[in-house]
Order: C-alpha cells, then sequence, then structure tokens
C-alpha cells in the first residue's frame, strides 16, 4: 500500500503570512477504493492549487470508490465548498461511489447552501456576442435614423410648448428662466471674454503677416471685423455654450430620469417638456444673441490692441475701417443665427437628457452626445446660413 | 414569561468592538460614547426610531466616516488603519449590502458579482465565472448573471446586493433595511435566507431593520438606539425585550405588534 501526502502549494500573494495551506493524504491504490483524506483550510487564496491538486484525478488513479474523509478540514469557504462539491459530481458523472465523511457541522452547512442545480442551469438570457459587420452597419443606420427621427418629434414637442408658452405667458416658470439665464449668461462672461479676446488678437497678428508682405497692412482691421461679425462671434458663442450649458441640461435631465424624476413630473399632471425644457431654451434664446455681441465686441477688442500696439496702426483708423466694413445686416443675420444656435444648444441638451434610460453610465453618454450632436448641427446649420445669405444679398 | 437566552458565542473574543465611540456630522453629536461588541456567528439587529443614528452607526462600523472619538475595531483592526495591507484585509472581511442594492448599473449581476473576485483574488475567468453562478445561486437569482440590474425587481437587486456583498466569504456582513420596501412575503424569504446564509457559513452579521417580524425571525440579539439618549438603551434577546423592558421606550417598540402575531410561537 502506498501513502504519501501532497503539501498545498501556496497561491501568490501579495502578504506571505496569511496565506491559507491544506494538506491531501491519500490512501489506497489505483484502481482499488481511495480513501482521500483533506486537512488545513481550502479558501478562496488556495482554491486553484487545490484544483489543480485533484486535477486528473480519476485518470490517474481509477479508483473503484471514494472516499472523502474532512475530519481535519479546519476552514472551507463558500469556494472551497464548491471546489468540493465539483469534485463529487467529477464522480457521479463516471459513476463511482463517493462519499464525504466526518464533515462538521460548520462545513455541511455551507455545503447545504450551495445548490448543484444553479451551478448548471442555462442563463436566462444568452450572453450576448459582438456583432458581426453587417449587422453593426445595418444597426448602426438604423440608430441614426431612430435618432435623426427623436430629435424631429423632440424638436416638435418643444416648438409646439415653445408657442403654447408664449400664448400662456402666466404658465411661463420666470424663476427658473433667470436662474438659467445667470447661469448660461452671466457665468460665462470671464471665459467668454477671454476666449474672444485672445482669438481676436491672433488672426489680427496671424493675418498681419502675410498681409505686411502685399503692404496691406490697413487690411487687418476688416478682415478681423468681418470674420468676427460673420463667423466666429456666434460660433465661438455657441460652442462655448455648448460646452458649458448643453452639457448640463443633458446632465441634469438625465440624472432626473435616472431617479424617476421626469416621470413623477408627468404623474403629477406636468408636461415634461414644458416645464424642464422650455426655460431653459427660453433663457438660451435670450442670452445666447447677448453673448454673441459681447463676444463680437472682445474679439474685435483683440484685433484692436494688436492692430494699436503691435502693428502700429492708428487707434482711429482702426475703429474707423471697422465700423466701415461691418454692416447692420451681417450683423442682424449673425443675431438671427445665434438664436438658431441657441434652440439647438438648449434643445439637442435637453432631448439627450430625456433619452436617458438606466443609470449614471447613461447619463454620461449622452452628455458627451449632447455636445457632439449640437456641435455638429451648429456647423450644418451655419454652412446653411452661408449659403442661404450669400444669395439673398 | 421568556427567559433572557445566551446568543451565540457570547464571551468568545468579539469580531467588531465599538469603543467608546462619538460620531455626527459636523458640529452635530448624533452618537455619544457608545460601547458595543459583536461576537462571532451572531445576528446582531440595530432598531431605533427614524433619524437615531442607525445608518450613522453602521457607516462608522464599516468606516466610511471618521468619527470625532472613539475607534472601531473589526477582527483587531481599526477600520481606519492607515496600513494598506491592513485595510486590504479589512475590506476582505467586510461585506456591506446596501438598502437600495447599490448595484453597479452598467454592468450585469454577473459583472456585479465578479468585481470583488476579480480584484482581491488571482483566479482566472472562469474559475471566477462559476463561484458567481454558486452566490447567486445562493440567493435564488440562478441563471440571470446577464441581465442589468434595472431589469430586476426591487426584491431581486436586493437579493444581487447580498450576493455581491458575499462574494469574498466576508467574516461580517452589514445589511441595511434589508426588508424596506418589500412585500411581507418577499420579506420572509429574504429573513430565511439571512437566517439560512448565517447558520450555513456562520457569518456574523449587522442587520438594520424596522421590521418587527424581521426582528423576531432573524435577530439573535437586538441593540435599540435612541436619539435623545444618543445611544443604546436596551440590548438583548428581542423576545425577552418585548416581555422584559421596563424602558417605556423600549417596551413600545417592541409591542407595537399584530395581536394575531402575538400568540405564535417563533
Ligand atoms: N450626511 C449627513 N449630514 C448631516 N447630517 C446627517 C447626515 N446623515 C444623517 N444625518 C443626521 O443624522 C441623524 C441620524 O441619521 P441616520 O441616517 O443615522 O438615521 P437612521 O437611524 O438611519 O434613520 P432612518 O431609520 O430614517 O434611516 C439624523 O438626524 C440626520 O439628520
Ligand atoms: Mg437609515
Amino acid at each position: 500500500m502506498e501513502k504519501l501526502t501532497i503539501e498545498g502549494l501556496t497561491a501568490v500573494a501579495e502578504d506571505t503570512e496569511s496565506i491559507p495551506e491544506f494538506a491531501i493524504g491519500l490512501e489506497g491504490v489505483k484502481g482499488k477504493p481511495i480513501r482521500l483524506s483533506i486537512s488545513g483550510r481550502i479558501e478562496l487564496d488556495n482554491l486553484l492549487s487545490f484544483r489543480s491538486e485533484l486535477e486528473n484525478f480519476f485518470e490517474r488513479m481509477v479508483p473503484a470508490s471514494i472516499t472523502l474523509d474532512l475530519a481535519g478540514l479546519e476552514y472551507v469557504d463558500s469556494a472551497g465548498a464548491l471546489a468540493l462539491i465539483d469534485f463529487k459530481s467529477e464522480a457521479k458523472e463516471l459513476e463511482i461511489p463517493f462519499n464525504f465523511e466526518n464533515a462538521s457541522k460548520k462545513i455541511k452547512g455551507v455545503m447545504s447552501l450551495i445548490d448543484p442545480e444553479a451551478l448548471t442551469l442555462a442563463s436566462r438570457r444568452p450572453e450576448e456576442r459582438p456583432p458581426g459587420f453587417f449587422i453593426l452597419v445595418g444597426e448602426t443606420a438604423r440608430l441614426l435614423w431612430k435618432d435623426f427621427y427623436n430629435l424631429q418629434s423632440f424638436l416638435g414637442d418643444l416648438l409646439y410648448a415653445l408657442a403654447y408658452c408664449l400664448r400662456h405667458p402666466h404658465t411661463l416658470r420666470w424663476g427658473d428662466i433667470l436662474l438659467y439665464m445667470t447661469r448660461s449668461g452671466v457665468e460665462a462672461l470671464p471665459i467668454l471674454s477671454m476666449m474672444s479676446l485672445g482669438t481676436g488678437a491672433v488672426i489680427a497678428f496671424m493675418s498681419a503677416l502675410q498681409l505686411k508682405q502685399l503692404g496691406a497692412i490697413e487690411y487687418v482691421a476688416p478682415l478681423v471685423a468681418i470674420a468676427v461679425v460673420k463667423e466666429l462671434g456666434p460660433l465661438l458663442t455657441a460652442i462655448l455654450v455648448s460646452g458649458r450649458s448643453g452639457s448640463a441640461f443633458a446632465a441634469e435631465i438625465g440624472t432626473m430620469k435616472v431617479k424617476e424624476e421626469v416621470d413623477a413630473l408627468s404623474t403629477m399632471g406636468f408636461e415634461p417638456v414644458r416645464f424642464l425644457s422650455v426655460p431653459k431654451v427660453l433663457a438660451s434664446i435670450i442670452v445666447l444673441p447677448l453673448l454673441t455681441l459681447y463676444s463680437m465686441f472682445f474679439c474685435i477688442a483683440g484685433g484692436f490692441l494688436v492692430g494699436v500696439y503691435l502693428l502700429d496702426l492708428t487707434a482711429f483708423s482702426y475703429i474707423d475701417q471697422t465700423m466701415k466694413n461691418v454692416t447692420l445686416f451681417d450683423l442682424v443675420a449673425s443675431l438671427i443665427k445665434s438664436v438658431v444656435f441657441a434652440v439647438v444648444v438648449a434643445g439637442v441638451g435637453c432631448q439627450r437628457g430625456f433619452e436617458v434610460r438606466g443609470g449614471a453610465e447613461a447619463v454620461g453618454t449622452m452628455t458627451t452626445s449632447a455636445v457632439v450632436t449640437s456641435l455638429f448641427i451648429i456647423v450644418m446649420i451655419d454652412g446653411a446660413f452661408a449659403i442661404v445669405l450669400h444669395y439673398i444679398r | 414569561m421568556v427567559a433572557e437566552k445566551r446568543f451565540p458565542n457570547q464571551g468568545e473574543k468579539p469580531v467588531i468592538v465599538v469603543d467608546r465611540l462619538t460620531a455626527g456630522y459636523g458640529e452635530n453629536i448624533i452618537l455619544e460614547d457608545v460601547q458595543l461588541e459583536v461576537y462571532p456567528g451572531e445576528i446582531l439587529v440595530i432598531v431605533g426610531g427614524s433619524g437615531c443614528g442607525k445608518s450613522t452607526l453602521m457607516k462608522q462600523m464599516i468606516g466610511l466616516n471618521l468619527p470625532f472619538s472613539g475607534k472601531v475595531l473589526v477582527n483587531g483592526i481599526n477600520v481606519h488603519t492607515e496600513d494598506e495591507t491592513e485595510r486590504g484585509k479589512l475590506r476582505r472581511e467586510i461585506g456591506v449590502a446596501f438598502q437600495a442594492g447599490a448595484l453597479f448599473g452598467s454592468m450585469t449581476l454577473g459583472e456585479n458579482v465578479a468585481l470583488p473576485l476579480q480584484e482581491y483574488t488571482n483566479l482566472p475567468e472562469d474559475e471566477i465565472n462559476r463561484i458567481v453562478r454558486m452566490k447567486l445561486g445562493m440567493v435564488n437569482l440562478a441563471g440571470y448573471e446577464n441581465y442589468l440590474p434595472d431589469e430586476l425587481s426591487g426584491g431581486m437587486q436586493k437579493r444581487a446586493g447580498l450576493a455581491r456583498a458575499m462574494a469574498l466569504d466576508p467574516m461580517v456582513l452589514f445589511f441595511d433595511e434589508p426588508s424596506a420596501g418589500l412585500d411581507p412575503v418577499t420579506a420572509v424569504e429574504l429573513d430565511i435566507l439571512i437566517k439560512s446564509i448565517n447558520a450555513g457559513m456562520e457569518i456574523t452579521m449587522v442587520v438594520i431593520t424596522h421590521e418587527l417580524q424581521s426582528i423576531f425571525n432573524i435577530a439573535h440579539r437586538v441593540i435599540m438606539l435612541d436619539k435623545e439618549a444618543r445611544g443604546v438603551i436596551a440590548a438583548g434577546d428581542p423576545r425577552y425585550l418585548k416581555e422584559q423592558a421596563q424602558d417605556p421606550r423600549v417596551h413600545n417598540f417592541f409591542n407595537r405588534l399584530p395581536a394575531r402575531l402575538k400568540e405564535r410561537n417563533f
């Protein structure tokens, strides 16, 4: 009769002092009834070495029957108990008689909690596989279409709610409108002036480098003025408001959605779009043209500073050139454009907020999407404006 | 008449020692000079009126908030220890099932339960999956591993939270309001589950609950907190407290029981 003891290999762990150990004693010879006595501890930390000790045990020993003596086993956690139960099921599959011996009350207790059926039960829902190429393309196209459709129908809801509120001004929540005007207007002033001043200065400086070679340095002022009034002012402002406020609207409504606050509003008889979106959109419509004017002023001021202090233009000629080249038509067109941008930025922000399903992660995704989508739409609309204005003149 | 019973392992080395703990928020003292021991294998239930500091005490015991003074030891380790390895050990010994489950919404149930296993062990993927299946089976959620939390009912989420809390076979399991928001039948099922896990794995449990029925079902021992007293006003076997307590606050709490249940022998 051979007798051997296999010391449990210790798993690699950070702190060496507390690695649990086990030992398996084996009595019996190949092909005959075998008695295994397990002692020590089996838990998560040495589960792997325990499993590998018993790996291929049945092929190696071909036992006629197995008795597992657990008298020396001090402790098993549920993972350890799972390993013991797995060992038993393996024996059962091979139709080898198997029994546990001397299991303490505690070990029996742990094993009784494990439901062997649960381990083999098929998932109620199969794991999702990554889709194939064509499915991916189709699915993306479908989602894009659905997204476009949702945006359109939200725009419809929004315009309806706006019209309703304008016909019934007493239903407007003026407090909210003021709050959002402060948030997306007043609080945006410092950063907007910094951005605009810098942009104006850089444009003046870079164009001066080129214009100097042509001896046309006095054209710096018109160049800055036209670029700023026609394009940069509205664009810069819309981009800034989209990043600051569009994202905030999406996150706010999205979180309300997650916490079922939007549902609560509906059940209390409030129209969520009217209650939540209209104040934000109206505030943006009021604030964005003003911000645009503000931004234009600082852009031109940036150009002015560069022109006067670096390019040796006189203050009078700079201002004079600027005034001559800015037309009222351009200014009004830009302000109208900024109103459209306001509807886009605030509307898309709110719509993305309402799209949130699920939890925290969806809020993040939709906030990002709010900014990306509104920037995309802004660029498209800007292009459309440029073409239309060109032909109107 | 009920004699005061001994609860399991009374007198053994306690798993949790709350030593002269004073805690609160800002200037506001909620708990003052609280002394408490939790013994291995027992189910300790914390009760008391709303706002008396039950959740505050639990947050202290799991080391989420710093105390004003005093300390909490779990298995001999201060819950606010600076030592990294000690803290890692501590995190493995403590499992917390939060009131609303606190499952991560972007992960499936299986991933939620697997998370601590991936973090604290070096087991391979399929081994972890097996353990996850077993844990979900323990809380009767076998087969739901690919579901997202918000696709489940409140009771199922609570059970899944329990499975995640048990992922590493902690020494102590904290449970905030297990039966709040559940229908009576589901609540009793959860009580049975808690009891069987306690009996099977001998996990020490600290449970906060308002439900009298739940208290009588699961508690080996209760402590009652009080807002004015800023601490523990009664401790012991709930049946004993119900019949013998002299303090009217304690007596009232434990006797606000429907007559039908009074006769029943738990
Ligand atoms: N984060 C916090 N900041 C300030 N005060 C708090 C905070 N959390 C709780 N409190 C105050 O501490 C006191 C105890 O609160 P705690 O949440 O511990 O009560 P509780 O016993 O769990 O009540 P409930 O049964 O309603 O959950 C309350 O008066 C509460 O106002
Ligand atoms: Mg609480």
